[in-house]
């Protein structure tokens, strides 16, 4: 009975300790874990130079071709938003309101020019019936398609 | 109450009759479900088609964590109570959660290039899903190299604890940080996010995974006390021959 209530004592402290050593490990790594910046912190924390993934929502009525036929959109946070240049065709679930992350070199001030383009997409799961239904009542919040 | 089901003998009259039980559930479970899922439930609004990878990516990645988040329990109570059952319940369902974790690795690469893109990204959410496959191999790896049984289940039962420290990051992982993946759809403040028309295939899928998990672990916690008990009966000839 007290070699069993030893044990137990033993593996709480460990554990205690271990999630401890998980959380500070995280809390340490918070910046780093992030898969993609956006576009408000991009600009302070990106360097010249630097691959970044531009991460936000494809700012509606942004989306447009230049001369040369490349792709040019803005990605926003809604408080910040940023130019991006891509040579290709985008995914197909990429669209205005959509998530979207951009992959390129960072070079301040210019516009992003992004490499590769991948698409997010929400938690939310519906027929495109019920989705019409929501348009046609006003309830619609979400992307546009 | 723990040593009325420790018991081996009470655990292997039970579930000689409940492990076909489940199997036969579960199968019933799939044959509902698996028409819903991939027929007559409606396309997404956005993915298409495409969507029905969910109802057996969703149910894949509930039940790897759910597996585990149970070795981690049974290796608990290994560790504190010395309960043979306890080990053979954990070391019975560590190959079903990593059949799952693979599963929901693989069909989510599948998803993920037509949806997103790419085939693969080390954001946080696919990366600890990653890490909880290979703990469930090292898990494995860990029982396979040790000869004798006790050591094998005590040092087992600690890396099983050390690796629950993942399940909370798995799970947390889309709300702290920027992630490719998107937030969980069912489990989420506020409701499901899920039309009610996915949302019923997708329970019932995962009520057929649940149902098919528990009855491939009840079969081997069955199969790994027979060779107990076989090896014991050995020793014991071994002993008596003169």
């Amino acid at each position: 009975m007290r070699k069993r209530n030893q044990r137990l004592i033993v593996i709480a402290v460990a554990l205690g300790l271990l999630s401890l050593a998980a959380g500070l490990t995280l809390f340490g790594l918070r910046g780093n874990v992030q898969y993609f910046q956006s576009p408000s912190e991009i600009d302070a924390k990106a360097r010249a130079g630097q691959m970044v993934r531009l991460g936000g929502l494809v700012e509606a009525g942004s989306i447009a071709r230049d001369d040369a036929g490349a792709l040019i959109f803005s990605v926003t946070d809604g408080a910040a938003s940023k130019s991006v240049r891509y040579e290709g065709d985008p995914p197909d679930l990429f669209r205005e309101g959509q998530g979207v992350v951009a992959i390129g070199r960072y070079q301040p001030g210019a516009v992003f020019e992004a490499d590769q383009i991948l698409a997010r997409h929400d938690e939310t799961y519906m027929p495109r019936e019920a989705k019409e239904a929501l348009e046609r009542s006003g309830l619609w919040k979400g992307p546009q398609s | 109450m723990i040593t009325v089901f420790a018991n081996p003998d009470r655990f292997m009259a039970l579930s000689r009759y409940l492990t076909p039980i489940l199997a036969a559930a579960a199968a019933a479970l799939f044959a509902w479900g698996l028409p819903q899922a991939l027929v007559t439930s409606p396309p997404d609004y956005q993915m298409g088609e495409t969507v029905r990878i969910m109802y057996v990516h969703v149910p894949a990645a509930w039940w790897a964590l759910g597996l585990y988040a149970a070795m981690g329990m049974a290796s608990f109570v290994s560790l504190v109570w010395r309960h043979v059952l306890a080990d053979v319940a954990a070391r019975a369902m560590a190959p079903v959660g990593a059949v799952l974790a693979a599963l929901c690795l693989i069909t989510g690469s599948l998803w993920g290039r037509p949806t997103w893109g790419t085939w693969w990204e080390w954001d946080a959410r696919l990366t600890s899903m990653l890490v909880l496959f290979i703990t469930y191999i090292g898990y494995l790896a860990l029982w396979a190299a040790i000869e004798d049984a006790q050591r094998a289940a005590r040092l087992a039962a600690i890396l099983c604890l050390v690796g629950l420290i993942n399940l909370p990051i798995i799970r947390f992982s889309v709300d702290w940080w920027y992630t490719l993946h998107q937030p969980a759809s069912v489990l989420r403040l506020g409701g499901s996010a899920i039309d009610p028309a996915m949302l019923s295939p997708l329970l019932i899928m995962a009520g057929a995974f649940a149902c098919a998990a528990a009855s491939i672990t009840l079969l081997g916690m069955r199969s790994l006390i027979h060779r107990r008990q076989a090896l014991a009966a050995e020793l014991r000839l071994a002993r008596s021959a003169p």
